[in-house]
């Protein structure tokens, strides 16, 4: 299934989760969008973490702080040690961004089940309606110091665009992409401005998925990138609107294409948008090739 | 339990994509409805058919993507 990507260790598909879930050594966690879906039914075996409680600062705007994580990591049963495997709702949106911040936090074995819950459902597999409770880690985790290598913060992006150091991939809507409107549509607004940053190219998140959820070959993905100026030359910078689908940009980039330099701009589009006399270009994106 | 009859499809609600899904698990049927690009969740309803969830899962979509505003 895997194996074309450049780092296909980091993909397991349904089969694999179903016969590995009870594995002592392997910790499956859904992680969605909307956080009631793992309540309806789940992958025997499960535990959930909540993207906007539990993997986030609650007070500060950021990630987890480390002493948090590795509180989670612990309570989850989780030690450096164990293969985590990650699946959630939306084609793994927030699966991604789960497995962005264990990276960032530089927890080695993390894997994404291909297709998500979507594919869990569609092929009929068993599903347990109870919650999973997880027995603490007798060993305390330790995350490391966190990679800021994968981590793209204002200074840096607004750097980026003044000298064109880096590609911008924009992995929103075309609709939000242009500013047609400034969030989701049925989302609350929630920015000052729409559009998007100047030069940036517009590769909305979804094109790297197929129809059943999966992730798209390794060759589709190239093709789709290298379009749009994705290449070993420069450093990739992606972005959304809170971060999250972008992380799941960042993953195909990072891990199944193998692009070193690349970071995930968790600020996005809600803060840019909302900062006084940012540059905004406003319009649909240009074709392919186009400056 | 194992979920059955998944089903997918795209449903036009006043100028916007939707994408419904619906499976039945037990006696109960489910449905999401997501707005097709980016892909977020607007409803999540469980009901007893498949009619009453798909249709409630619809009105509670058309609520939220009416309050969108297009800047053209």
């Amino acid at each position: 299934m895997s194996a074309s990507y450049a780092h296909p260790e980091v993909l397991v598909d349904t089969e694999w989760v179903a016969s590995h879930a009870h594995d002592p050594n392997v910790r499956v966690v859904e992680v969605d969008v909307d956080t009631k879906a793992y309540d309806e039914g789940h992958v025997p075996g499960a535990i959930a973490w909540a993207w906007n409680t539990q993997l986030c600062d609650t007070v500060v705007r950021d990630i987890l702080p480390k002493a948090q994580f590795d509180d989670l990591m612990t309570q989850s049963g989780i030690g450096n040690n164990t293969t985590v495997v990650l699946y959630g709702d939306n084609n793994n949106w927030f699966a991604a961004w789960a497995l962005w911040q264990m990276k960032v936090y530089g927890h080695k074995d993390v894997r994404i089940m291909d297709g998500g819950r979507k594919k869990w459902l569609a092929e009929g597999r068993d599903l347990e309606t109870t919650a999973t409770r997880a027995t603490p880690s007798a060993t305390p985790y330790r995350a490391s110091d966190p990679d800021l290598s994968l981590r793209a913060f204002l200074p840096q992006v607004q750097q980026a665009h003044k000298a064109g150091s880096a590609v911008m991939i924009d992995v929103r809507s075309p609709q939000e992409f242009s500013g047609e409107i400034l969030a989701p549509p049925g989302l609350p607004e929630t920015c000052q401005r729409g559009g998007h940053i100047p030069g940036a190219r517009s590769v909305p998140w979804g094109k790297a998925c197929n129809d059943d959820g999966t992730f798209k070959s390794r060759d589709q993905l190239q093709q789709l990138y290298a379009a749009e100026g994705v290449n070993a030359a420069k450093p990739v910078i992606a972005y959304c609107r809170i971060g999250e689908r972008s992380s799941h940009t960042w993953f195909v980039l990072k891990y199944l294409l193998g692009v070193n330099n690349v970071m995930n701009y968790d600020g996005s589009w809600t803060e840019w948008g909302n900062l006084v006399g940012a540059p905004v270009e406003k319009g649909a994106a240009k074709s392919a090739g186009q400056a | 339990m194992k979920p059955e009859h998944f089903s997918e499809r795209k449903v036009d609600v006043d100028g916007w994509q939707v994408n419904l899904t619906t499976y039945q698990l037990g006696d109960k049927w489910h449905t999401t409805a997501d707005n097709v690009s980016p892909g977020a969740s607007l409803a999540r309803i469980v009901a007893d058919t498949r009619e009453d969830a798909e249709n409630r899962a619809l009105a509670r979509a058309k609520e939220l993507l009416g309050r969108t505003k297009r800047r053209t």
